[in-house]
């Protein structure tokens, strides 16, 4: 529902928004501007009465003052029977120069409040307001839900691609947004009339003057009173008619001045909602209030970005959920599926093995969990596949399982899989599947297999899980669903380094640049340069698929964009399909791989420390952040290989990021050498100094083989006992990062 | 363009009828291109020292904007009574508008004056914009405004 609140108005507005918040970027410049080349005399310097002597000397024809709210003054006077207006310098009262309204701002003013269709326009603009209003209020919940609650709402957003984007930009964003949009949606409302206009300060005319000789400006004393900062108005009154007043409207109030007496007449202070209606126009125009103008104004630069991303996360999502048709009955059905989705990631999945399993003669029932059966009579095998939305908590198609399941039937023969889908990243990684499966357990159900918890999508864990299930169930179920058809370079082999074949772990390091191919028109006319590189930062993931099979692997960058060329670091497998692949390659031969981003494992960068950890050729993205790390953050590494004249990756590397201080610190531990250490042990030998660095901020970053990953995961706790930290506290806080494989 | 007609003195009219006449005036203002959004317009009566009569048209239909209208404002006091009935659309920049009313017979000749105050948001305030008596001989001539009326002139039937 909340989703539902969210997508439908988002979609709908995005275009009128696009106006709307382009206008408004434009406009939230204005008061920066205005303020800038304003002289604001310091309060109490001068009054109104010195302002008002000083602008009349040298414009005796003068009718009006006004100060804007950005501290301009403006003068209105009429010289030899010819009305001009010119902006004065307050403290000498000496024109600047012409005043004349920008009419290119007057027509962004008009697009922004009306769409240049006056009421019509204006109704249109004022429902937009309140739609702005409900979308990032509904955004700011389903934001809180998806990072486990508003305690985490400041912490670090896993995840990748458009949602994240959408979800940075939209926490940093949403203040800003949620001002302009309540305020604008206030003042719509007041125009329209459906909330009270607060009724402005409007004396009446003074009856009786004393109609005596005009005193000098100067020597009235109501207008001495007045600080020319407190100035909105002052319209002087007619020459030549005694009975003619001064009009004075301050920040404060409004009244007349008796030109004579110098008296303060029919004074109204403004009223408390007056003052209230007052600033919420200044909090949405910023007028007066040139830094909040400033941060509106990028507040609104997001929402181009924010619909894009906005769009596609729906379109995304709207596209994978087309329903392929839930198949056999749930009475007739021998194999269900039950699926827990909150992007519609998971349908793709479950769609493949629903496919698969038909192929194999089932009868398949595939629907979303929350329309689980009362009872599945034929029934023998019931899979859930299920993704984990937020901090543990059931995705929205799921919503309602566990309360359904309450009443749920399992019949004779019945048993289940749990397949859950999640990204290690998040701190409770696929939670909800663990949970889904405890729940079925506890209700008796057989469990056919445990839990296999598929990181990121990855093929080759559903395929391999496709694989373990088809050989129980005596069927062979061939698996094959990626799900991201991404968008493939062909790629020519440079260079390659070998490494650690007397150690019997031969690693490469592999550069390759993309093939330079013939520019389409498109290209040419985009002034694509011919060497066309996808863009990535190193700890992004490089996909690529051996020639006899579809499922491509995924390797860590070691390079950037920036670099000019795609550096991987492969460790030779034994039986390795795609390592034994690329290990053959030789320079000059080609292949395609795709670029999938990963943006959840970077360093912090500036003055925070850094801590990278590896072994093996999980040292390539370490060496990628190094070689970036042109801002000289303090990067200490500790790195584990065989043996020193064998599989020292990146020696010759290290040592120049070394002397150019690009690395502060180098640690390494060797297995197969005198001192037969691992890089649990020189992690180990440098406890303080590590302890340190982290309770100063430090963040660490691992990467290479999950069981390294899981040693150095349990020294590291080991390490912050003292200090009362864990590395789960360091995951929740972005700072204990691991990419591992 | 507006052609409107309204019986103004009807009062009048009816206490006195052998003695009042009514002469059909249309007066026509032309703003100049002065490049804003569209203006408030007030088009009244004063006597010869520049004192409020009576209101003839205000252009401009949120009356929270009536008060830039300096002059009008001051005399009518801002009352309802005094324009109700008698208000239609600002006028926007460039164009002319026509307004065609009923006028006392006594009103003209006697020394009143037509007058016209006008405003725009964001820029000047124009007292008394036009000052121009009503007479007979000032019939179909044409006068130059000081703020954004171009031209003013009105035609006595």
């Amino acid at each position: 529902m909340l989703r539902k609140l969210h997508g439908w108005p988002g979609l709908v507005a995005a275009l009128l928004l696009l106006v709307l918040a382009t206008t408004g970027v434009v406009l939230s410049v204005a008061p920066a501007i205005e303020r800038a080349s304003a002289t604001i005399p310091a309060t109490g310097q001068i009054s109104v009465a010195d302002l008002a002597e000083r602008v009349v000397a040298h414009y005796p024809g003068t009718e009006q003052i006004q100060r804007s709210l950005s501290g301009e003054v403006i003068v209105y006077y009429s010289r030899d029977g010819q009305p001009g207006a010119d902006l004065v310098n307050p403290l000498t009262g000496e024109g600047i120069a012409l005043y004349q309204p920008s009419a290119f701002l007057r027509w962004v003013k008009n697009l922004h409040r009306s769409f240049l269709l006056d009421d019509a326009g204006r109704m249109v603009a004022g429902g937009l307001a309140v739609m702005m209003l409900l979308l990032c209020l509904s955004g700011m919940f389903l934001l809180a839900r998806r990072i486990g609650g508003w305690k985490a709402v400041l912490k670090p957003i896993a995840g990748s691609g458009s949602s994240r984007i959408h979800a940075e930009l939209a926490r940093f964003a949403v203040i800003g947004l949620l001002l302009s949009a309540l305020t604008g949606s206030y003042m719509s409302a007041v125009r329209f009339g459906l909330l009270p206009e607060a009724a402005a300060a409007e004396p009446s005319f003074p009856a009786e003057v004393s109609g005596g000789t005009p005193a000098p400006v100067n020597s009235l004393i109501a207008l001495k009173n007045v600080d020319a900062s407190e100035l909105r108005e002052l319209v002087f009154p007619y020459p030549d008619d005694p009975s003619d007043v001064y009009s004075l409207n301050t920040t404060q109030g409004s009244g007349f001045v008796d030109q004579a007496t110098g008296e303060l007449l029919q004074y109204q202070p403004r009223s408390a909602g007056n003052q209230f209606q007052h600033w919420m126009i200044r909090l949405h125009t910023g007028e007066g209030l040139w830094w909040l103008g400033l941060i509106l104004g990028v507040a609104a630069l997001t929402v181009p970005a924010l619909s894009f991303t906005g769009i596609q996360v729906w379109w995304r999502r709207r596209s994978t959920s087309a329903c392929l048709g839930e198949g056999a009955s749930t009475e007739m059905a021998d194999v269900v599926i039950l699926v827990g989705s909150e992007g519609n990631t998971t349908w793709g999945f479950a769609r493949d093995l629903q496919k698969k399993l038909n192929q194999a003669g089932k009868k398949v029932h595939c629907a979303p969990m929350n329309d689980l059966a009362k009872r599945y009579p034929q029934a023998s095998v019931l899979f859930i596949l299920t993704s984990t939305y937020g901090d543990g908590d059931a995705p929205s198609s799921a919503s309602q399982f566990m309360t359904r399941f309450e009443h749920f039937q399992a019949d004779d023969g019945l048993g289940f899989v749990v397949l859950g889908f999640g990204d290690r990243q998040f701190p409770k990684f696929c939670q909800y599947s663990l949970d889904v499966d405890a729940a079925l357990s506890s209700k008796g159900l057989p469990q056919m297999d445990f839990v296999t918890r598929i990181d990121r999508g990855s093929a080759i864990q559903f395929r391999e899980w496709g694989e373990a299930i088809g050989e129980r169930m005596g069927i062979s179920l061939a698996l094959a669903h990626n799900p991201a058809p991404a968008t493939t370079t062909e790629f020519e082999l440079v260079e390659r380094v070998d490494y650690g074949v007397a150690v019997n772990a031969p690693t490469s390091i592999l550069r390759f640049r993309p093939v330079q191919d013939r520019r389409n028109l498109w290209q040419v006319l985009s002034f694509r340069s011919r060497l066309h590189l996808p863009s990535f930062e190193a700890g992004d993931l490089f996909g690529v698929a051996p020639p006899e099979d579809n499922t491509a692997r995924l390797y860590s960058l070691a390079s950037s964009a920036s670099d000019g060329q795609l550096e991987i670091c492969v460790r030779k497998q034994t039986n390795g399909l795609c390592s034994g692949y690329l290990h053959s390659l030789k320079p000059g031969d080609r292949i395609t791989g795709f670029i999938q981003q990963n943006p959840g494992f970077r360093p912090a960068g500036g003055a925070t420390s850094i801590i990278l950890v590896g072994a093996g050729a999980g040292i390539g993205p370490l060496a990628g952040f190094i070689r970036k790390n042109t801002d000289l953050s303090p990067m200490h590494l500790y790195w584990g290989g065989r043996n020193p004249q064998s599989d020292f990756l990146y020696q010759p590397e290290l040592g120049g990021y070394l002397d150019d201080h690009r690395l502060t610190g180098l640690n390494t531990a060797f297995s197969r050498s005198a001192d037969k250490a691992y890089v649990q042990d020189a992690i180990m030998a440098d406890e303080t100094a590590l302890r340190q660095l982290i309770e100063k901020g430090a963040q660490v970053l691992v990467c290479g083989g999950r069981d390294m990953a899981s040693g150095v995961s349990q020294v590291f706790d080991s390490i912050l006992k003292p200090s009362h930290m864990d590395v789960d506290e360091l995951r929740a806080e972005g700072r204990y990062l691991e990419d591992v494989y | 363009m507006k052609k409107i007609l309204f019986a103004l003195g009807l009062a009048a009219v009816m206490t006195v009828p052998g003695y009042a006449q009514a002469r059909e005036v249309t007066f026509s203002t032309q703003l100049s291109n002065y490049g804003g959004d569209g203006a408030y317009l007030a088009l009244y009566l004063t006597d010869a020292d520049g004192k409020y009569h009576e209101t003839l048209w205000i252009s401009g239909e949120k009356s929270k904007y009536y008060k830039h209208l300096r002059d009008w404002a001051r005399g009518s006091g801002l009352n309802q009574a005094e324009y109700d009935g008698l208000t239609g659309a600002s006028v926007t920049s460039g164009r002319t508008q026509n307004v065609t009313l009923e006028l006392d017979d006594v009103m003209i000749d006697a020394g009143y004056q037509v007058r016209v105050d006008s405003a725009v948001e964001d820029m000047r305030d124009n007292r008394s914009d036009v000052v121009v008596p009503l007479t007979t001989e000032g019939s179909g001539k044409s006068i130059a405004g000081r703020g954004y009326v171009q031209s003013f002139v009105y035609n006595l039937k």
